[in-house]
């Protein structure tokens, strides 16, 4: 079908370069950790300050990847392409975000338990870290199409576009950082864990049939 | 035989505000080949964007075998074909590569004979394995080309085809469009240079 076939052109488009999701992961990595670097071996403090840290710069990795999720399409036309397939335009947005995901979330999330470890996070917390990510980070990829979507054939997109995704992203974020917070502090996490999920499915509901409307507009 | 299978009637189009045309009304028979015509700026691209429902109507219908394409948007634009501006192939892909997901997209198997069929149409054979991004502007546009051939839809919509075309490729167009026309099928095509066998539009600027 259609839209599988847009999810798996693009996840070979990546497989071609895939020093695009590198730099994303790379940047992650260098960006988390600066913060044991700069603050210095105080152990309590990084435990402390790892949810917001890691979670942020997941967020800032997966806004890095974004302006190219629809641009590309856009400018050498084969947006026109996507518009004419005989599909729901929003099953297709959903398809492409999936597929951002898949190359940017889904790693982000298998890779911050390994950062987590120089913030001297325990066992259960790396375990909760990369839950929060993976039920989180599809949000990001959704709110962040959305973006995207709106920021097309704008000049400075890039800038436009964290700043029109990254207040989105705030309740993500919160819910993320604090179910972290929650483990450490020996208390339940699945509360959080819940309303993140929540936040997910929401977006999940909503955000492709605006990122279609605005894909629409932009083919116009 | 003349059997008219696309009505547009009394069309009118804006873009940005600005009227583009209004009171548009022409026909297309089967087997018909319709080449748009006008200075820059007529609304040639645009006519054909309003055909394919990407831009939208201010007033009019257009009319496939008599119901408005409006009432089920998906099944027309799976009769569609279209080649626009930009060729819309992706530079990391091969021309095969680009074809084939071209033809999954609108929901067919991709028949490896079928495409080979429409990548020899415009003697790709020889390119066919090689990175679109590595290929120069003529050759860019006869993949496009062939990925219209090989989506064997009934209406093409081709915006100025002729584009960066040396004299056998604008021959190998002209043979897949008559016989594409043969087959029953129509074209509608935005052009400056002219068409062999078209029945000529002219867009008023």
């Amino acid at each position: 079908m259609g839209v599988m076939a847009l999810f798996l052109r693009d996840l070979r488009l990546v497989w071609r370069r895939p020093g695009d999701v590198a730099v994303v992961l790379a940047f992650f990595v260098v960006a988390t950790v600066l913060f044991p670097l700069g603050i210095g071996p105080e152990s309590n403090l990084l435990a402390r300050i790892a949810a917001g840290v890691l979670w942020a710069a997941a967020l800032f990795a997966s806004m890095l990847s974004l302006d190219r999720l629809f641009a590309a399409d856009y400018e050498d036309g084969a947006l026109d392409l996507l518009l004419l397939a005989p599909w729901p335009l929003e099953l297709l947005a959903l398809a492409k975000c999936a597929a951002h995901w898949a190359v940017t979330g889904l790693p982000l999330a298998l890779l911050a338990p390994l950062i987590g470890v120089a913030f001297g996070l325990d066992d259960a917390t790396l375990g909760v870290l990369a839950l929060t990510l993976l039920v989180g980070t599809p949000a990001l990829s959704l709110i962040g199409g959305l973006a995207a979507a709106l920021t097309l054939g704008a000049r400075r997109s890039g800038a436009l576009l964290a700043l029109l995704a990254l207040p989105l992203c705030v309740p993500t974020l919160i819910f993320g950082a604090s179910a972290i917070e929650a483990t450490a502090t020996g208390e339940s996490f699945v509360v959080h864990l819940a309303i993140l999920g929540a936040l997910a499915l929401v977006s999940l509901a909503t955000l492709p049939w605006a990122i279609a409307a605005a894909l629409r507009q932009a083919g116009e | 035989m003349t059997a008219t299978v696309l009505e547009v009637s009394d069309l009118a189009c804006r873009r940005g505000g600005r009227r583009v045309f209004e009171g548009l009304s022409f026909a297309v028979a089967k087997g018909e080949l319709l080449a748009l015509t006008g200075r820059n700026g007529s609304g040639k691209t645009t006519l054909l964007r309003a055909l394919a429902l990407m831009v939208p109507v201010r007033a009019g219908a257009i009319l496939w075998q008599g119901t408005d394409v409006r009432t089920d948007r998906e099944d027309w634009r799976g009769m569609l074909a279209w080649l626009g501006h930009q060729d819309g192939l992706k530079g990391d892909l091969t021309s095969a590569e680009n074809i084939t997901f071209a033809e999954r997209l609108r929901g067919r198997s991709a028949e490896p004979g079928r495409i080979e069929r429409a990548l020899a149409a415009f003697d790709l054979i020889r390119l066919a394995d090689r990175a679109v991004r590595t290929l120069s502007a003529g050759q860019r546009r006869r993949v496009a080309l062939a990925r219209v051939v090989a989506s064997q839809a009934s209406v093409w919509l081709l915006d100025e085809p002729l584009n960066a075309l040396d004299a056998p490729a604008q021959e190998a167009l002209h043979e897949v469009l008559s016989s594409h026309l043969a087959s029953g099928g129509i074209a509608i095509a935005a052009t400056h240079a002219p068409l062999q066998a078209a029945r000529t539009l002219e867009l008023a600027a």
